[in-house]
């Protein structure tokens, strides 16, 4: 990453970061942390919990204040954003929003009020899949479609950057791909979205590249198909012989394929060949950082 | 690397205040009176003790004032005391613990306008509790309504103790962890409020340190201010000072204005504590 000399900040990135540093007390949630998100991207942060991404995220959304370090969020330093900065930001905060007395539908109409040229409410209400729950109150709507609602909040406002902090938390899987197809759309439309998420598979689907932040450091960014040198690392190929299950790690599983063929007769039994999924790599930086 | 991406700034204008605070209105007026716990015990526990009291304590003051009378000033001040001090202290404070108010400081919406939205709700249900309360006082318990310059004395005493109060909530609402926090603090202290200041007895019958302890809080300068505008001027002999105490009733109430907004200035928080 980002060793050696401090070097500028990007003015064209979405969102630049140098050397940031949070401590609460002795403990430095971020440490040292360097970033920068191209526009109209999809940037995955992922990390344990604890490691820093919901501090670096609020940092650049400007709720929380720093310790050291340059950001820059759409060009403007979050500590000072002002109101046409903030009308240019989406934000799903990880806690969402309280209950409401307000039905979905008024709740998106009074958040659009506040900004300059907001999506229509229905149509948003369409985007997440809430048009039949357009009349239901807020504290009514079950937690999967109140975080559908808190995505369509965050995007009511047409942001040029959008927060997405733990999105899909109590999703079901269909609803998981729900989102996914809506996320594809917004970035379509050339919306920059820093997404947070504990699932490997989503970072897979939805990110241009990934971060991952372990101690308040990045330790590596790439693109998903990429990290941790996952392209090259041993294929583990396996199939049962003799009545136990045997299995190779191997870099050229081809070959190995090719003697199994020649060894069995027919078909190779219980034969399977795994490339490392991106939740392995990925558990396995974090450990080597533990 | 070279020249800075021109970031696309909207080419419409952000909307203006007026347009948000009218929105935030809505909204706030919205949340009030659909929930049901805050109409109930906010609106309708005035009106319920107003109907209790009125029932039972029917008796005479002298100067052939009944008590209901008296009481009427009181029922009022502390309903004005609920829709504005305790709601405002109970519903900020829930809305900063359960995430309400950081997201809105996270959008464009212009900070004044969340204040505006919360002084139109006290308004309108200060206006609806003080309407109910006249309306079932005159046509049950035979209330003489204010005349002449004493609905003027009624409003500003009731505008100026609902701004102090309004003001006061919104600061202790910093205090509290959440809104039953809040809730469990606020209102044992606003109900021994009236036991002292005045409305549920007769306050020259509070001993004289209960009296004085009361005296450093709006609650019974709004009452006696308000008995004032119910109570023939022959009353006023009862009260503490012998007059209605109208000049040093607006200066208390007008203190508590001045010292619940630097309060507010000095506490206000858009998140939850420790989340800084």
């Amino acid at each position: 990453m980002h060793d050696g000399p401090a070097f500028p900040l990007d003015p064209g990135a979405a969102i630049s970061i140098r050397g940031l540093v949070k401590r609460y007390g002795d403990f430095a949630a971020v440490d040292g942390l360097d970033l920068d998100i191209r526009r109209g991207e999809i940037f995955a942060l992922l990390g344990p919990n604890g490691a820093g991404k919901t501090t670096t995220v609020e940092i650049c959304e400007g709720y929380r204040s720093r310790d050291a370090g340059d950001v820059r969020v759409l060009g403007e330093d979050p500590a000072d954003g002002a109101r046409s900065w903030k009308a240019q930001l989406g934000i799903v905060l990880q806690s969402g929003a309280g209950d409401s007395q307000l039905t979905a539908r008024e709740m998106l109409t009074a958040q659009a009020s506040y900004y300059a040229d907001p999506r229509d409410p229905d149509e948003v209400l369409e985007l997440v899949g809430l048009t039949e729950k357009a009349g239901v109150r807020g504290k009514s709507l079950s937690g999967g479609q109140r975080r559908r609602l808190d995505v369509a909040l965050g995007i009511v406002g047409r942001p040029t950057l959008l927060f997405l902090d733990e999105p899909t938390t109590g999703f079901d899987p269909e609803a998981r791909r729900q989102f996914w197809s809506l996320i594809r759309s917004l970035r379509e439309l050339g919306t920059t979205m820093l997404l947070t998420t504990h699932y490997l598979d989503e970072a897979e689907a939805l990110a241009d590249r990934v971060g991952v932040i372990t101690r308040g450091r990045l330790v590596e960014v790439a693109v998903p198909s990429l990290l941790g040198g996952r392209e090259s690392a041993p294929a583990v190929v396996s199939w049962t012989e003799d009545g136990a299950r045997r299995t190779e790690a191997t870099a050229t599983p081809t070959a190995l394929l090719r003697t199994l063929s020649a060894r069995f007769p027919g078909e190779v039994p219980d034969l399977a060949v795994a490339r490392p999924t991106l939740e392995d790599v990925y558990l396995q930086m974090i450990g080597e950082t533990r | 690397m070279t020249t800075p991406m021109t970031t696309p700034v909207a080419t419409k204008p952000l909307p203006s205040l007026p347009a948000v605070y009218r929105s935030r209105a809505s909204v706030e007026l919205k949340e009030f009176f659909r929930q049901r716990e805050s109409v109930v015990f906010t609106l309708m526990l005035p009106v319920l003790l107003l109907v209790v009291f009125g029932a039972v304590l029917d008796f005479d003051l002298g100067n052939d004032v009944p008590f209901i009378q008296y009481f009427m000033a009181g029922i009022i001040a502390a309903g004005i005391l609920g829709a504005s001090l305790q709601n405002m202290a109970i519903s900020i404070a829930t809305e900063r613990s359960d995430g309400t108010l950081k997201s809105l400081a996270g959008t464009p919406m212009p900070k004044s306008a969340y204040f505006v939205g919360k002084v139109v709700q006290v308004l309108a249900v200060t206006l609806a509790i003080i309407v109910i309360l006249l309306l079932i006082g005159v046509a049950f318990y035979g209330i003489d309504l204010p005349s002449g310059a004493d609905w003027l004395t009624f409003a500003w005493v009731a505008g100026l103790g609902a701004a102090g109060c309004t003001l006061l909530g919104i600061a202790l609402s910093s205090l509290a962890k959440n809104g039953r926090s809040a809730s469990a603090t606020v209102t044992p202290f606003a109900l021994l409020l009236q036991f002292i200041s005045g409305v549920f007895f007769q306050f020259s019958e509070i001993p004289t340190w209960m009296q004085t302890f009361a005296a450093f809080f709006p609650l019974k300068w709004m009452a006696q201010g308000l008995r004032s505008v119910f109570l023939p001027d022959v009353m006023a002999a009862s009260e503490p000072a012998g007059t209605w105490e109208l000049g040093r009733t607006a200066l208390v109430l007008g203190a508590w204005c001045i010292a619940g907004l630097l309060l507010c200035v000095a506490t206000f928080r858009w998140q939850d504590r420790g989340s800084r």
